[in-house]
């Protein structure tokens, strides 16, 4: 069997965040509201209606472009492109074709970089509802155009990425920047992120870019794995068949776990693309991007290497620091509050972030704090965790209230070690045969025995002490 | 008068004219009464706001009137009432304008005789059997037939300074950009502009104040200071007055338009402005130019007549495609579905280069021309049109021969100048009219943002030739 | 340049411009007429001219990020020739045959 090998590019659209739409004032918080109730002239392409720019779109293009390391050319304009579909109510949508607000940039994915081939700005389309299926056609079908208008920025890549996971990971990548910076909520179930792989399939060491198909309607991480997958495998069962692949676009059936061919435009679509005469060409200057550059924060790459070096973190914990941006500041006002990295990291990492525990960073500093010097243990300190919570009380008034204090008391825990080994014979037994793991059924018992109050390091000592004497 | 007698009287004017004239495909009265109802109280408190206040007006179908059919001249927006107003229509109500009605135009703004209105065609209120041009015939023809004071109307390619010459009235096109575009329903979005009718070049600079200006609903409108009044009477004496070369042996110039032009030039020299001969040696190349720009932009804008959101909707339909190819069968006239095919043509795969992208450089080449023209003179004069007024039916069935009308006046349009036509004489046709002869207009175009220039030359030459407007007794 | 038959029924289609049968021979006459005159912008040589879309001057006239309310539903339905529920009413969508 021959070995394939596997390209992919991305096409990925962002609903921007803006208060306005991209050409009109219309409200873009329209999910959720009645049909056509966030609609005025422009973006119902009544006659006479005219598009007016919104400038927050175009820097958020902008911003993105930055933190996707684009070129930014001086001279922009917006082109119409020019089809016939309901959703389009002008019967063109503003787009940009041959001078793009960004170019040639690159985004970081599990330590390659993917090369992005632009970043434009265009109008989101209206939306449909079809009383048939997504495999058969309704009789009628409905037309809303409340989304009509919304600012939407796509961005390509280079086809750079070889697997369904590099584009599940692309598309996570993606949405991490693009929420860090606060340029889309990027949310894929609510559509403002949209990402279209374009995928084909090549014999190994060919040069040649085998025929690729394109998949719609990914509105899931896991679904945009999987449909990739899919295809893939389809794609080299067509071709070992002695088959070959048909350039289209597929849907992706979450309830069939497969990709199916979308009835395509088989009539070859010319957009008849033109400079749009409505609106004045644009023009960048390199202030307003220095400008737009200085207001964006650290982003999240740069911050994860940081994270590595300056404080010693693992892989995995400066990663977990900076899936979004609050957390990684949050960790950092935990460590400026004077608590050592490692322990910090691994609170808000384990602690803090699965819980959604919403309490300020002194006060978790006070808790480690308490925990790092002995006081009460990591049980003790989860528990305090929750009530801090609850309460919203600081951790000494909890833990002097409930007069928390670890048991490190020798004497005490002695007599709790020798009624544990008394009544843990097997386990004992166990131990002294080899099993060393059998030790953490002991200590699970002697944490039991104290109502989880046991200093864990000072019980280690003793049980080892006691084990290995006869 | 007070407003509401000056609105009887126009209401009367307009029952008597127009069912012959055919200027208006429908009035408004109820509107126009509570407006003049509204001047009156305002003159009664002394709060009346300017020279506008209380004078009833007409309005081109091309601009969106709220709550009002609005069709541009064409089947296709039958029914359809804009849930807005035009910003210039807009500025118009605030300064107190009684709106009289709707006038007649060619499909969608595309015609040069007002024959291509999917109603009727409108008549030249000095000839019956004449066309009064286009696309704007019917406001021409209402300020010309005294069934409106002035009347707004767009200008594309000449649409308002060729039915203005071929009406004996006063029309102008102000610089691009000058005058919101937003409402008006577009033929061509980078060569449409909306302008005044009227029966003085003084009235035409009063409208033009009014509807000018940044609107921040059109990003091609300009924010420069407006000023169309304080030079008008600064006279032409001193001004250099350019005459292009290749604009007086244009194809098909009628030898009676050319000697009523060439005494209009003579009494601006006797006035005191120095006649220079300029060149624009691109003339030949402008109606190719703009025949490739105008239909590529309205294929686009004329999209969105889909039969779905407003306007005519074939209701046999099966299908989607149905909708689309029989809604837009039946509400578009022939001219209309020529340069939607032609500019949907010119821009197709493999054809952009040779005919869009060719017309925009021969557009660069036009705009210089009149731009290295006026560096030496201050403002350039011609005929408006070659030819006065035709008979109806003479030129519809030769598409290129209608066109034509447009060559002294587009390229103005191409490089977005402003102009204005004012009458200056008549002349015989080929045929008939011996006595009298049918009005003539003499165009005057100045650089871009210089609407003063081009008014002051031509209230110059109202003064000095002592030729006015006059109102066509039809009724 | 002469258009074919086929060429103006492409374009037709492009533009959603329902010709009937016969239709074809007419526009294909007419526009290869006007195009005739056109074809004389060839003779020009544009090779150094930039093409001039707009002639404004203006530039980023940008609208600040401020929603206002447009339509209402009522409003933005009112000239539709079919509605149901708040939506705009199409036809099964069906493509074009090549």
């Amino acid at each position: 069997m021959a070995e394939w090998e596997v390209v992919i590019g991305m096409e990925t659209h962002v609903q921007l965040r803006t208060a306005s739409k991209m050409f009109c004032s219309c409200s873009t918080d329209y999910l959720g509201a009645p049909p056509n109730s966030y609609v005025c002239p422009t973006c119902l392409g009544l006659p006479g209606a005219l598009p007016a720019p919104n400038r927050v779109a175009i820097e958020q293009v902008l911003r993105t472009a930055i933190a996707l390391h684009c070129e930014i050319p001086r001279h922009s304009k917006f082109d119409r492109k020019n089809y016939f579909y309901p959703d389009l109510p002008k019967g063109y949508q503003i787009s940009q074709y041959d001078l793009p607000l960004s170019l040639n940039g690159w985004i970081e994915v599990g330590g390659r970089r993917i090369r992005i081939r632009r970043a434009h700005l265009e109008e989101d389309t209206g939306s449909l509802k079809h009383a048939g299926d997504a495999l058969h056609s309704a009789e009628e079908s409905l037309v809303d155009l409340n989304r009509s208008g919304v600012p939407l920025m796509e961005i390509v890549t280079e086809p750079d990425l070889t697997s369904a996971e590099q584009a599940r990971d692309y598309g996570l990548e993606l949405r991490r920047l693009l929420r860090w910076i606060g340029a889309s909520e990027a949310d894929m179930e609510k559509g403002q992120l949209r990402v279209e792989p374009n995928i084909s399939v090549r014999p190994a060491g060919s040069s040649e870019l085998g025929v690729k198909t394109e998949l719609k309607n990914l509105n899931s991480f896991r679904a945009l794995h999987l449909a990739v997958q899919f295809e893939i495998d389809r794609q080299i069962r067509v071709l070992e068949g002695g088959g070959a692949v048909v350039q289209e676009t597929r849907g992706w059936s979450e309830a069939e776990r497969r990709t199916f061919s979308q009835r395509t435009k088989e009539y070859a679509e010319d957009y008849r693309y033109f400079p749009e005469p409505d609106i004045p060409p644009l023009e960048v200057a390199p202030e307003w991007v220095d400008r737009l550059r200085a207001g964006l924060p650290e982003l999240p790459a740069d911050r994860e290497a940081r994270f590595r070096s300056a404080y010693a973190l693992s892989a995995q914990d400066a990663a977990a620091l900076t899936g979004e941006r609050e957390v990684g500041e949050y960790f950092e006002a935990v460590v400026a509050a004077g608590v050592e990295a490692k322990p910090a990291a691994n609170w808000v990492v384990q602690e803090v972030v699965p819980t959604g525990a919403d309490v300020p960073a002194e006060r978790l500093a006070g808790l480690i704090s308490l925990v790092q010097s002995g006081r009460i243990n990591r049980d003790q300190g989860r528990e305090v965790l929750a009530e801090m919570r609850q309460t919203g009380r600081g951790p000494a008034e909890i833990v002097g209230e409930r007069g928390l204090a670890q048991l490190s008391d020798e004497g005490e825990l002695v007599a709790v070690v020798d009624r544990v080994l008394a009544e843990n014979a097997s386990a004992v037994a166990d131990f002294r045969a080899g099993k060393q793991q059998a030790i953490g059924a002991l200590l699970g018992a002697v944490s039991q025995a104290t109502g989880r109050r046991a200093n864990m390091k000072v019980a280690r000592e003793l049980l080892e002490a006691r084990l290995s004497r006869s | 008068m007070s407003p509401v007698e000056l609105l009887d009287q126009q209401l009367a004017d307009i029952e008597a004219a127009d069912p012959r004239v055919h200027a208006y495909l429908r009035l408004t009265p109820q509107l126009a009464r509570a407006q003049a109802l509204a001047s009156d109280r305002r003159y009664g408190e002394g709060e009346e706001r300017g020279p506008l206040d209380g004078i009833p007006m007409a309005l081109k179908d091309v601009l969106s009137l709220h709550g009002v059919e609005t069709t541009a001249g064409s089947k296709i927006l039958t029914g359809y009432r804009p849930p807005y107003d035009a910003t210039a229509v807009g500025r118009l109500k605030d300064f107190g304008a009684v709106i009289l009605g709707m006038t007649n135009c060619d499909e969608f703004a595309m015609g040069s005789s007002t024959e291509n209105s999917s109603f009727f065609p409108t008549r030249n209120p000095w000839d019956l059997e004449r066309v009064p041009g286009g696309s704007s015939g019917g406001s021409a023809a209402a300020v010309a037939a005294g069934e409106a004071v002035y009347a707004l109307g767009t200008d594309t390619g000449g649409s308002i300074r060729q039915p203005a010459a071929l009406c004996g009235v006063v029309g102008m096109k102000p610089t691009y950009g000058r005058v919101s575009r937003y409402g008006l329903i577009a033929f061509a979005s980078s060569l449409d502009q909306i302008g005044p009718f009227t029966r003085s070049v003084a009235d035409a600079a009063e409208v033009l104040q009014a509807i000018s200006g940044r609107d921040d609903r059109d990003a091609t409108s300009s924010d420069r200071p407006v000023d169309m009044l304080s030079g008008l009477e600064a006279g032409v004496r001193g001004l250099r007055v350019g005459i292009p070369r290749e604009y007086t042996g244009v194809e098909g110039m009628e030898a009676g338009v050319r000697a009523v032009f060439e005494a209009a030039a003579a009494a601006l020299e006797r006035a005191g402005a120095e006649l220079v001969e300029v060149s624009l040696p691109h003339t030949d190349y402008g109606l190719a130019s703009y025949y490739i720009v105008a239909p590529a932009e309205c294929s686009s804008n004329l999209a969105r007549f889909d039969g779905i959101k407003y306007g005519l909707s074939d209701p046999t339909a099966e299908t989607l495609l149905e909708t689309y190819l029989r809604t837009r069968r039946q509400g578009f006239g022939a001219e209309v579905r020529r340069r939607v095919m032609l500019g949907t043509y010119a821009l197709s795969t493999g054809y952009y280069d040779a005919y869009y992208l060719k017309a925009q450089k021969v557009r660069t080449l036009i705009a210089q021309d009149f731009a290295t023209a006026f560096e030496n003179c201050d403002a350039i004069i011609s005929p408006t049109s070659p030819v006065v007024a035709f008979p109806l039916g003479a030129k519809t069935g030769d598409p290129l021969a209608m066109y034509l009308n447009d060559v002294l006046t587009l390229g103005a349009n191409l490089a977005g100048l402003p102009g204005i036509s004012v009458p200056c004489g008549r002349s015989a046709p080929p045929a008939g009219h011996e006595a009298k002869g049918l009005p003539v207009g003499l165009q005057v175009l100045a650089p871009q943002w210089r609407e003063d220039m081009a008014l002051r030359v031509a209230r110059g030459y109202e003064e000095a030739s002592g030729v006015v407007a006059e109102v066509a007794r039809v009724g | 340049m002469t258009l074919s038959r086929d060429q103006v029924r492409h374009v037709a289609m492009l533009a959603r411009l329902g010709l009937e049968t016969g239709e074809e021979e007419y526009y294909a006459e007419q526009l290869s007429g006007i195009l005739a005159h056109i074809e004389r912008m060839a003779e020009l040589d544009t090779e150094a001219i930039p093409p001039t879309a707009q002639v404004v001057s203006v530039s980023n006239p940008l609208r600040e990020d401020e929603p206002h309310h447009g339509l209402d539903q009522e409003q933005a339905l009112a000239n539709a020739p079919a509605t149901a529920d708040g939506y705009f009413v199409v036809k099964a969508i069906q493509e074009p045959e090549p």
